[in-house]
């Protein structure tokens, strides 16, 4: 048991000796520090750069979708200026439709807010509404059977 | 010395030069002045990008292919410096790093895949090298002649072409295994890297025809796969024809075909 932390210790003492001997034997350069012309040349062997080849697999009208949206990722890589202009691409929905909605949808949730007296309110003014138009779109109905 | 002087390298932009040629770039002791009085100055003016066919040697670059020299200007966003290099033909190819090819699987020695890439040696790919393979969860490639599109990783003259199937964030982004079915077939180097070019007419016109999937390796190799068998047979002749077409017959023969 106590044979083996003997042996560590005499471990380390032998590696401190070794690491001492090694760091008077080691070598160093005596030449001075060659002066690295700064070259500006840089050899390259592939095509790829000098060229600007496109991406090897390909895919036309849609024989495989997966290939065709990695074409897409991949060669705008290279033109990535022209995908910053781009970012103000169609919308899904356009900007008069959002401003419809988000006014009909104000109105609905304001009603949720309004206090009893005041939904009545709103009640009576909804009928008086419907009255009014009601003639009217019967007449409009009217109008609208004959089809000959 | 039959070398005599060098020429001005830029004079020959799109002339047929010849191994031994030296060519000099003019701007080569105008930089050394600026360096000494601009210092540590990080713009690279002229930082230049020596391409294959071309070395770099004393006096400027030297002409290791015969071809014709072309040339990129410095500019642009991603790019920096310009770029000389000797467009040259050649069937046989020597493995590059960082070339996407085609590989051939002709055997499995231990944890490896041999493939057959065209060069001089068999390139290794590992079977880990793949998207999402772990010890346990293994590639399904079978040696009976698979075909699989990946990039080179080490190749040098010295060491045996060692290929992966991922990128280095891990990704495969194409890379692998390419599917059943489908039509291989070799051209020569310098039409692969016309079709590459950004703007090819070549596949333009082809892509208007009918639905198909192309893959182009760097080793002159194409795979391709249409819905039917003719289709595939069609697309392969024009691709091996229009190598030595011009344009106006190309265009009549995909005329002809869209007739049909």
């Amino acid at each position: 048991f106590m044979q083996r932390g003997l042996d560590s210790q005499t471990k380390k003492q032998l590696e401190e000796e070794e690491k001492k001997i090694i760091s008077e034997e080691h070598w160093y350069l005596d030449l001075p520090d060659l002066k690295e012309k700064e070259s500006f040349i840089i050899e390259e062997r592939s095509f790829m750069p000098c060229e600007d080849l496109l991406y090897g697999r390909m895919s036309f009208k849609g024989f495989n979708p997966e290939i065709e949206k990695l074409m897409i990722q991949m060669n705008s890589r290279c033109k990535e200026e022209e995908i910053e202009v781009d970012d103000k691409m169609e919308a899904d929905v356009s900007d008069e439709e959002m401003a419809r909605r988000y006014e009909t949808l104000v109105g609905t949730i304001g009603k949720k807010f309004l206090r009893k007296r005041d939904q009545r309110v709103l009640q009576d003014e909804d009928e008086d509404g419907n009255s009014n138009t009601r003639p009217s779109k019967k007449a409009k109905k009217k109008f609208l059977k004959p089809q000959d | 010395m039959a070398a005599g002087r060098g020429v001005a390298a830029e004079a020959c932009v799109g002339q047929v030069v010849l191994p031994g040629d030296v060519l000099l770039l003019p701007t080569q002791p105008d930089e050394d002045g600026e360096r000494l009085r601009l210092g540590a100055s990080a713009a690279p003016r002229g930082r230049l990008l020596c391409g294959p066919g071309l070395r770099r040697c004393a006096a400027g670059l030297l002409v290791t292919k015969c071809g014709l020299l072309r040339h990129r200007q410095a500019g642009g966003g991603a790019a920096a410096g310009g770029a000389y290099w000797v467009d040259s033909q050649q069937k046989r190819y020597v493995p590059v790093k960082g070339d996407h090819v085609i590989g051939i699987v002709t055997a499995k020695a231990g944890d490896v895949f041999k493939l057959d890439v065209g060069g001089s040696e068999q390139a290794s790919l590992s079977y880990l090298a793949f998207e999402g393979a772990t010890k346990r969860n293994r590639p399904n490639v079978q040696v009976v002649g698979d075909i699989i599109y990946g990039q080179f990783l080490v190749a040098n003259k010295d060491m045996e072409p060692e290929m992966v199937c991922i990128d280095s964030s891990g990704r495969s982004s194409g890379m692998g295994l390419i599917g059943q079915d489908g039509f291989l077939f070799k051209v020569s180097l310098g039409l692969i890297r016309k079709l590459l070019a950004p703007k090819c007419e070549i596949i333009q016109e082809l892509s208007q025809l009918y639905p198909f999937e192309l893959v182009l390796g760097m080793n002159g190799r194409i795979w391709v796969k249409a819905k039917t068998v003719q289709q595939t047979l069609i697309i392969v002749n024009i691709l091996e024809a229009c190598e030595y077409m011009t344009a106006e017959q190309r265009k009549q023969a995909l005329a002809k075909l869209s007739g049909n």
